[in-house]
């Protein structure tokens, strides 16, 4: 069983700074994480070793610094990491970044063949959940995001078994394999890595590929030129002009609003269950 | 590719059991105002297994063509057959615009259709609006988990691709006496030849459900300052039945689950009130909620952004306002011997 996860850095968005002036993101604002949807991918890739045996390797796109999200996940529980960077690369949107990783997976899959690829649902920092789906087209391989458990791995039948989630609930479905899964957070809790991952993250080195690495190449679909979408402009949405702000001392604004909702008939009734 | 090959606003209307999804009928509505100013009809595709009643629905709700897959594998979504599906019409019709709903299903779908007809999509978009003299989708929507909109555009690929947010658009009053034409298109798909079998779906109205039709909620941000605190947003919610939520930021510090997380990567809502306490008001969690009825803000800073989109405000702490709201309530029920129930 060999599964790859696919892990971006990103910016922690919960700390990341705007420049007002420029509208552009302060970048040296924010510590660069492990995306963290793609930690529960990385730990459901252990979870599923764990039961069936063999490797797992993960794969990122980005700035030589992003060597230290392999280097986590290494710590969860991988055992090999690539990342390939190049200029080439840089400006991807969805459909450039899911071109580039597709060629870095078919030179894995050269050296050992993918039995599954795991996505974290989506980065934080785009919130975009396209790059899973888009990788599978280009693999030839179905697709099944949104993955909430992996019941079953079936190694002899080459299939899985996986809960989805939907709108109203979820669904059991069966995939052949290789497929590509994208996983909600819900599916595992991260565990706390054992101290024999930790020396292994702190020692390991993971494998850096350029583009002249990757075979069959079309240097047109990667990076700024291979993307169809740009960001036209940047805006704060105009403030609407809001509401009424109640006035007094906490007292007498928690009875003015107490007044307030009273009369909302339409809104808020008290109805007696005598 | 000649841009001008392609013509026309289409809508993917996403239906389950023959049931369609109510985010189709708001894109309906949404497409119908792109259609209008760019003057070309607006187009519903359907997939589905013995989905041709649907037709006249969707028509109803804007369309002008509907364009539809009947066929048994069909019958439920699966990547594989609905985007050969979609494929085959899209390269048929040549759409200049598709619009999605950010469902599973539909964020899914999308996805794998941008990659195979090698065009741009953007995701979750929450404004929607055409450059007329240049015929390019204008697809706005929080960028950076935060404070700023960026408005994407795809300049030099067809169609131009979004997946827009539910319950954001606004749907237009059904018209029963509405004409439009319907066209059936034959697809060969073999059951035998899919690598997916959906083999039970199951409908589970838990908390998920019930944040998005609850009639109120109270929701409480990163300003309740910890755990202990935020229980005070439960002890409100169940004073006056409302289901509690919580800020991308509470959800991430573990105080909620993700099934009550209110904002752009949570749920949108539109209760009949909304209480926001302790909440900023960052983008990404207004565009989950501003459309709710009557929303009162409870928040130290008075230049907090969230008071732009109350109806009420107050300007405090609420570790002081909330335990009195709670007292206040507590005492009406036992006054009036009841329970507080919303029309």
């Amino acid at each position: 069983m060999h599964i790859v996860v696919c892990v971006k850095q990103v910016p922690d968005t919960k700390i990341i700074k705007i420049n007002p002036k420029t509208n552009t993101l302060d970048r040296r604002s924010a510590p660069a994480i492990l995306n963290p949807y793609d930690a529960h991918a990385v730990q459901e890739a252990v979870k599923i070793k764990e039961k069936t045996g063999g490797t797992i390797s993960v794969l990122s796109m980005g700035p030589p610094q992003a060597t230290a999200v392999i280097k986590k996940s290494v710590e969860i529980g991988a055992d090999q990491g690539y990342l390939i960077s190049d200029r080439a690369f840089a400006g991807a949107d969805t459909l450039a970044t899911s071109y580039a990783l597709s060629k870095a997976l078919e030179r894995i899959a050269k050296e050992l063949p993918i039995d599954m690829i795991i996505c974290g649902k989506h980065a934080i920092d785009g919130d975009t959940g396209q790059v899973g789906p888009g990788i599978a087209r280009r693999l030839d391989i179905p697709p099944v995001t949104n993955v909430i458990e992996v019941t079953e791995v079936n190694e002899r039948e080459k299939t899985v078994l996986i809960k989805r989630k939907l709108t109203n609930g979820y669904e059991l479905v069966q995939s052949e394999m290789p497929c590509l899964l994208t996983v909600e957070k819900e599916i595992n809790d991260i565990e706390y890595s054992p101290m024999p991952n930790m020396i292994s993250a702190a020692r390991y080195e993971p494998i850096i590929w350029a583009v002249d690495d990757l075979e069959n190449v079309d240097r047109s679909q990667l990076g700024l030129k291979g993307s169809p979408t740009v960001v036209g402009k940047m805006f704060t949405p105009p403030r609407p002009e809001g509401g009424k702000k109640l006035d007094g001392s906490a007292d007498e604004q928690v009875s003015q609003l107490m007044d307030i909702l009273m009369e909302k008939k339409d809104l808020f009734t008290l109805q007696s269950t005598k | 590719m000649n841009l001008d090959d392609y013509r026309g606003v289409w809508v993917f209307i996403e239906q389950n059991d023959g049931k369609i999804e109510d985010v189709s009928l708001e894109l309906l509505g949404a497409g119908k105002k792109l259609a209008d100013k760019l003057e070309v009809p607006l187009g519903g595709f359907l997939l589905g297994n013995q989905i041709r009643p649907l037709a006249n629905q969707v028509i109803s709700y804007g369309a002008d063509e509907v364009y539809l897959i009947d066929h048994p594998v069909l019958k439920d979504y699966r990547t594989e057959s609905y985007m050969s599906g979609v494929m085959l019409l899209a390269q048929k019709y040549m759409p200049e615009i598709i619009l999605y709903g950010a469902t599973p299903n539909g964020k899914d779908l999308a996805s794998a259709v941008a990659t195979d007809l090698v065009t741009g999509l953007t995701a979750d978009t929450t404004m929607l609006d055409v450059d007329v003299d240049n015929r390019l989708l204008e697809a706005s929507r929080p960028a950076f988990g935060g404070n700023i909109m960026a408005t994407i555009l795809c300049k030099k690929h067809r169609p131009q691709m979004a997946t827009v947010r539910p319950k954001v658009m606004k749907a237009l009053e059904p018209d029963a006496v509405r004409q439009g034409k319907i066209i059936e298109e034959k697809i060969a798909l073999n059951e035998e030849e899919m690598r997916t079998k959906v083999l039970q779906i199951v409908n589970d109205v838990t908390k998920k459900a019930k944040l998005a039709d609850a009639h109120v909620i109270v929701c409480g941000g990163k300003g309740m300052g910890d755990l202990q605190n935020f229980q005070l947003i439960h002890e409100l919610a169940e004073t006056i039945g409302a289901s509690a939520g919580g800020t991308r930021d509470v959800v991430e510090a573990g105080w909620l689950p993700h099934e009550q997380q209110v904002g752009q990567t949570g749920e949108t809502v539109t209760p009949k009130i909304y209480f926001a306490i302790g909440v900023s008001g960052a983008i990404q969690h207004v565009v989950g909620m501003k459309n709710s009825e009557f929303i009162i803000a409870i928040n130290k800073d008075p230049n907090a952004p969230i008071f732009d989109v109350a109806t009420y405000g107050i300007v405090g702490d609420a570790m002081e306002i909330v335990p009195k709201l709670i007292e206040q309530f507590k005492k009406l029920k036992a006054e009036k011997g009841g329970e507080l129930s919303y029309a």
